[in-house]
């Protein structure tokens, strides 16, 4: 116990020579390293607390990254990870914040005594942890980003709208997954229920690869509409996708097929019993 | 890139997409290319367990080509025949993800031995 505080005095000894230089040096090496994508001021905020925590958990003789006397350092470490993942930071500029003190401090040892270059040593492995630290945090931060973001996307990009009175539609954008065409097919089948809708169309316009899996997801999507009695059609086959339908061999069978969303919704309405009349009296 | 989960198979089909447009494939050859890709891509990880994906540009004849090689060290195909065969699954597929990858692009080779993994290699020329 006694070696540790004996330790962590040393530590302190070699943070507190020039104390105001030191934060002032690191402040200017991360600015650097950040090319000044961060406000001097905001960056002098952050770093000097950051100071201020390691030199009050250093006086109460944390030596552990993981030890309690630096939970204040690691809450703000994970405030400042969270930021630069946010803001778009890599890892490296994140941990720069860190490892930057590290190169600040060299200096101390040359001419240093043995107890300096040991302190040193010390100092080092805890800015190591620490560094680990905030990539740790900042990556857990990307992921929750990501996550996020995911289901956004599954929420947003599948909409039910209604045409005509019994014919709705789903426009599909993006890349089908399962997970998405899950939520698809649920919709889908919920508004033919909700509508009471016999025709279904799928427009596929935004869809920029159909393969194997997609075209599956399609079939069984159509084949459920078709047991609860409403006739789908898919459109918006662009001419590649049709060419790499065929080349692939897929049999898309009995299912109507249309080029564009318009000669669908047509079909629809004939099939439903509408007639278009125009104005000239002339039928479509 | 390594293949490992459902979202890294539309990772290959963009990473697919940015070459065949560096080729100036055709938009044609471009949609197969990817898809092929797409479909390896998938058989890469639902079949072989996950693996890798190399992509690059190749010249030959004085063409420019798309290239791509796909790796895992799964379980590999017993009957490269039947594997090739339109309507065959061994999963639940359509059966044609590997053989319609074959029509898809102009260079196709197989590489597998049981037990070791399998090697697919698709190459794409712009005419």
């Amino acid at each position: 116990m006694v070696a540790k505080q004996d330790g962590s005095a040393r530590l302190l000894k070699l943070l507190s020579t020039g104390e105001q230089d030191l934060a002032a040096q690191w402040i200017t090496q991360v600015s650097a390293g950040l090319a000044g994508r961060i406000s001097r001021a905001e960056l002098d905020r952050e770093l000097n607390e950051l100071f201020t925590a390691l030199v009050e958990a250093l006086r109460a003789g944390g030596q552990d990254a993981h030890g309690e006397e630096l939970s204040e350092l690691r809450a703000l470490l994970t405030e400042l990870s969270r930021n630069r993942a946010r803001q778009g930071f890599t890892p490296s500029e994140t941990a720069l914040s860190v490892f930057a003190l590290k190169h600040v401090l060299e200096p101390v040892l040359e001419g240093g005594t043995k107890d300096d270059v040991l302190a040193y040593l010390r100092l080092s492995r805890l800015l190591d942890d620490l560094g680990l630290f905030t990539i740790e945090t900042y990556t857990r931060a990307r992921e929750e980003i990501i996550a996020a973001q995911a289901d956004q996307l599954l929420e947003l990009s599948t909409p039910v709208v209604k045409l005509w009175d019994g014919v709705i539609a789903v426009p599909l954008v993006g890349t089908l997954d399962s997970a998405r065409t899950q939520v698809v097919m649920e919709k889908l089948l919920q508004a033919l229920v909700d509508t009471g809708s016999e025709q279904a169309i799928i427009d596929i316009t935004g869809v920029p690869a159909v393969d194997t899996q997609v075209a599956q997801h399609l079939l069984k999507t159509i084949v459920a509409a078709r047991l609860m009695g409403a006739e789908c059609t898919v459109s918006g086959i662009r001419p590649q996708i049709a060419q790499t339908i065929v080349a692939l061999g897929i049999e898309f069978g009995d299912i109507v097929t249309k080029a564009s969303l318009a000669d669908a919704l047509q079909l629809a309405l004939k099939k439903a019993g509408v007639e278009m009349i125009s104005p000239a009296g002339g039928r479509r | 890139m390594p293949i490992v989960a459902n979202d890294d198979v539309v990772r290959v089909r963009r990473l697919a997409r940015e070459l065949a447009q560096r080729c100036k494939l055709s938009l044609v050859d471009q949609t197969k290319f990817i898809t092929a890709a797409s479909e390896l891509a998938r058989n890469t990880l639902v079949y072989g367990g996950g693996g890798v994906v190399r992509v690059g540009l190749v010249r030959g004849n004085g063409r420019l080509g798309a290239l791509a090689v796909f790796e895992d060290s799964g379980p590999g195909i017993p009957d490269i025949d039947l594997a090739l065969t339109d309507g065959w699954t061994s999963g639940g597929g359509l059966g044609l993800g590997l053989s319609g990858a074959r029509r898809l692009v102009d260079e196709f080779a197989l590489d597998t031995e049981v037990g070791r993994g399998t090697t697919v290699t698709l190459v794409k020329w712009a005419r």
